[in-house]
């Protein structure tokens, strides 16, 4: 795909049939289309694969939009969610379709204002915002929202949102004791009986046993990517790798995975031949803490424009997303469900208390990385992300890692401020 | 000779360096145009190599720089020109304030930046000098002068700035404001410091280090020995041109290749 010719594909009728206002979201399209541009398609020495990425985001907004219709049409719940912590697996033994809906961009943000408080997350805000100004094909689409409580803002968001679309809410536990997972369970249960409620049918044993390979095969190939991102010199971006974990929230499962496995492929090959794109002496950083939604992509960017590189991401958008997977041997719903529990009860969320496993896991996955310095990134207003990163600061100090925080949100106002913190990290890492 | 430039968001700094020696340095407002003005400064001298830093870093090296430092590094070499064993640099300029935790060599080992807001900042203590109607060099003399029986507790500048106003309206004598403006930005300046740790002597730098109050209030609440390089707004361009001369590293933005 030539640079030149890149374009978010226009559906005005379709989006018409949504009930979106097709005006706005014309100018939003072109918006985001020059900016994928200038991020991405400007890059030099791009794996050849990313071609299917490319494509996918230029289909983002219309050719995945029509693909989800189609399946509605055939009976298929869609279903709208906020989090890793809603296991997946349930909607696609459903025969369902699970889209990640996190609001990434500051468009929205005005329109949110309206009603909600200004200062809360701009992750919340922009969500909402994508849904009141009906901007969204994704939010237009979807069946119900499943939501859940794994912060304040978001809690009581549901309930306003539920204005707009049916929203439910699942329970997340604060704390991992046994009562904490029998909670859990239940409210698993729940989320099944919901889907099957607006289904009208069982999901079936088979149906889970199948769901949990398709989500495993998914999560195998993520980490096959992340372990390829890691190799000296890096045979892919951190911003491409970005991309793919944000696709991973929209894409059909089966077809991300076969993508990401040919990409993969690729890098294989690329590292026996020593192709990357960057130059072995660029500054290695991991990132850690918020999530990153599409088309959130400022941090990486200013990473890899000063000329460092991100080899690690552990957001929910990175591994913490696909880190853990799940036995795939159990044969009847009960233990299904438990065991479902479990893997998602690994999740290292810093909405829980104490939430010590995220330092090990951050500090694992600098070793594994060959990072060479800590970026913790946390959106405004993130309380459990921006507290927990005394703790991370302190390990690194212990152990004698670079580190750097900084609070952001998606407004363009502090990319200044943000530039020279950056620039003057990996200053500090070479020393 | 190399040239350094600071081009910062209040006013730009020009320093030139022969021989590891400050040659000579130069002072102006920023205005609407940082590119001409920093030609204009830069144009008396004749650099074999020029290096930016600063807010405008970026916009110099498209036009006129060699070679480009963020303000962390170039404070942190600069700062090791006049005091050679410092391990830690308080820098209070027009938008930013940094501290800066240098290893035993003068490595960045670590440091730290003010939110994005203006709280904390040269320009903080500019509006609020405005808004008692005095000049900046005023402003210091009178804090000193100031009694310590008011508090601002609000370090957003436009809050602080309504908490100023209504304390005048309150018949607060003005010196009293002063000071207590500059007690808020200390105490904010304390809290960086502490976050980043500090041993016993702190090196203060950036056009706020001139204010003979701030570096009082900051020695008195510190307890530490506060040292001020003369003249301390030059640090920035006088350690980007010593950078240049020395040119051990390379560039960051040369690191695509």
């Amino acid at each position: 795909m030539s640079a030149k010719q890149f374009e978010i594909k226009s559906y005005p009728d379709m989006w018409e049939s949504l009930g979106m206002d097709v005006a706005r979201f014309e100018k939003a399209r072109c918006v985001l289309g020059d900016a994928f541009q200038t991020t991405f398609l400007s890059q030099e020495n791009r794996p050849q694969r990313m071609d299917y990425f490319n494509w996918l985001i230029s289909e983002m907004h219309g050719g995945r939009i029509r693909e989800i219709l189609d399946a509605k049409k055939e009976g298929r719940p869609v279903i709208g969610t906020f989090c890793v912590y809603i296991p997946e697996e349930l909607v696609i033994a459903a025969g369902g379709i699970c889209i990640g809906l996190c609001g990434g961009s500051q468009g929205p943000v005005p329109d949110a204002e309206k009603i909600l408080p200004r200062n809360i997350c701009p992750m919340v805000k922009s969500a909402y915002g994508f849904k009141a100004a009906k901007i969204c094909p994704y939010f237009q689409a979807v069946d119900f929202v499943y939501g859940e409580t794994t912060c304040d803002a978001k809690k009581k968001t549901w309930e306003i949102l539920n204005r707009e679309v049916p929203t439910y809410v699942m329970e997340i536990p604060q704390m991992k004791r046994e009562r904490d997972r029998t909670l859990w369970l239940e409210e698993v249960k729940d989320f099944k009986a919901q889907i099957e409620k607006g289904t009208g049918k069982t999901i079936t044993a088979d149906a889970i046993s199948d769901a949990i390979k398709i989500m495993n095969n998914k999560r195998k190939a993520l980490q096959r990517l992340n372990r390829l991102q890691h190799h000296i010199p890096s045979p892919i971006s951190g911003k491409d790798v970005l991309l793919i974990e944000q696709i991973a929230f929209y894409d059909d499962p089966v077809r991300f995975t076969e993508k990401v496995n040919l990409l993969c492929d690729e890098l294989d090959e690329r590292v026996s031949k020593g192709v990357s794109v960057a130059p072995a002496s660029a500054p290695r950083v991991l990132v850690s803490g918020t999530p990153m939604a599409m088309p959130n992509w400022k941090a990486h960017n200013l990473v890899e424009k000063a000329g460092g590189i991100v080899v690690n991401d552990e957001s929910c958008i990175g591994t913490r997303y696909f880190k853990d997977l799940m036995d795939e041997n159990m044969t009847d719903i009960e233990s299904q469900l438990k065991a479902l529990t479990d893997r998602y009860m690994k999740i290292d969320c810093s909405c829980f208390t104490p939430n010590d496993e995220r330092v090990d896991q951050v500090l694992k996955e600098y070793r594994d990385s060959g990072s060479q310095g800590i970026l913790h990134y946390c959106l405004q207003f993130c309380h459990t992300y921006n507290i927990e990163a005394i703790k991370i600061k302190e390990a690194c100090e212990k152990n004698g890692i670079p580190f750097l925080a900084i609070e952001s949100d998606y407004s363009p106002e502090d990319i200044g401020q943000m530039q020279t913190r950056i620039e003057a990290f990996l200053e500090q890492i070479k020393g | 000779m190399v040239v350094g430039v600071d081009l910062g968001s209040r006013t730009i700094k020009v320093a030139a360096v022969e021989g590891g020696r400050l040659a000579a340095f130069k002072i102006a407002e920023s205005g609407y145009d940082p590119h001409r003005q920093s030609l204009e400064m830069i144009r008396d001298y004749r650099p074999g190599k020029i290096v930016a830093t600063g807010y405008g870093r970026h916009l110099a090296k498209r036009h006129f720089a060699d070679d480009v430092i963020t303000e962390i590094k170039a404070h942190a070499t600069g700062a090791r020109y006049f005091f050679s064993d410092c391990r830690t640099i308080l820098d209070v300029g027009g938008q930013d304030t940094k501290v800066i935790a240098l290893d035993q060599i003068g490595r960045v080992q670590n440091f730290q930046m003010n939110d994005k807001c203006a709280a904390g900042t040269g320009r903080f203590l500019e509006i609020m000098a405005a808004s008692l109607g005095y000049s900046l060099s005023e402003f210091g003399t009178a804090a000193m002068r100031g009694m310590n029986d008011v508090r601002i507790s609000n370090m957003c500048t436009v809050f602080a700035e309504s908490e100023v106003i209504s304390l005048k309206n309150h018949g607060a004598a003005p010196a009293d404001i002063a000071k207590a403006v500059h007690i808020s930005v200390i105490e904010r300046l304390i809290a960086m410091l502490a976050r980043i740790g500090y041993g016993d002597s702190v090196v203060f730098t950036g056009g706020v280090a001139k204010n003979p109050a701030a570096v009082n209030l900051l020695k008195e609440r510190l307890g530490v020995n506060i040292l001020v390089p003369d003249p301390p707004d030059i640090v920035g361009a006088l350690g980007a041109a010593l950078y240049g001369e020395d040119g051990t590293t390379a560039a960051l933005t040369d690191n695509k290749s």
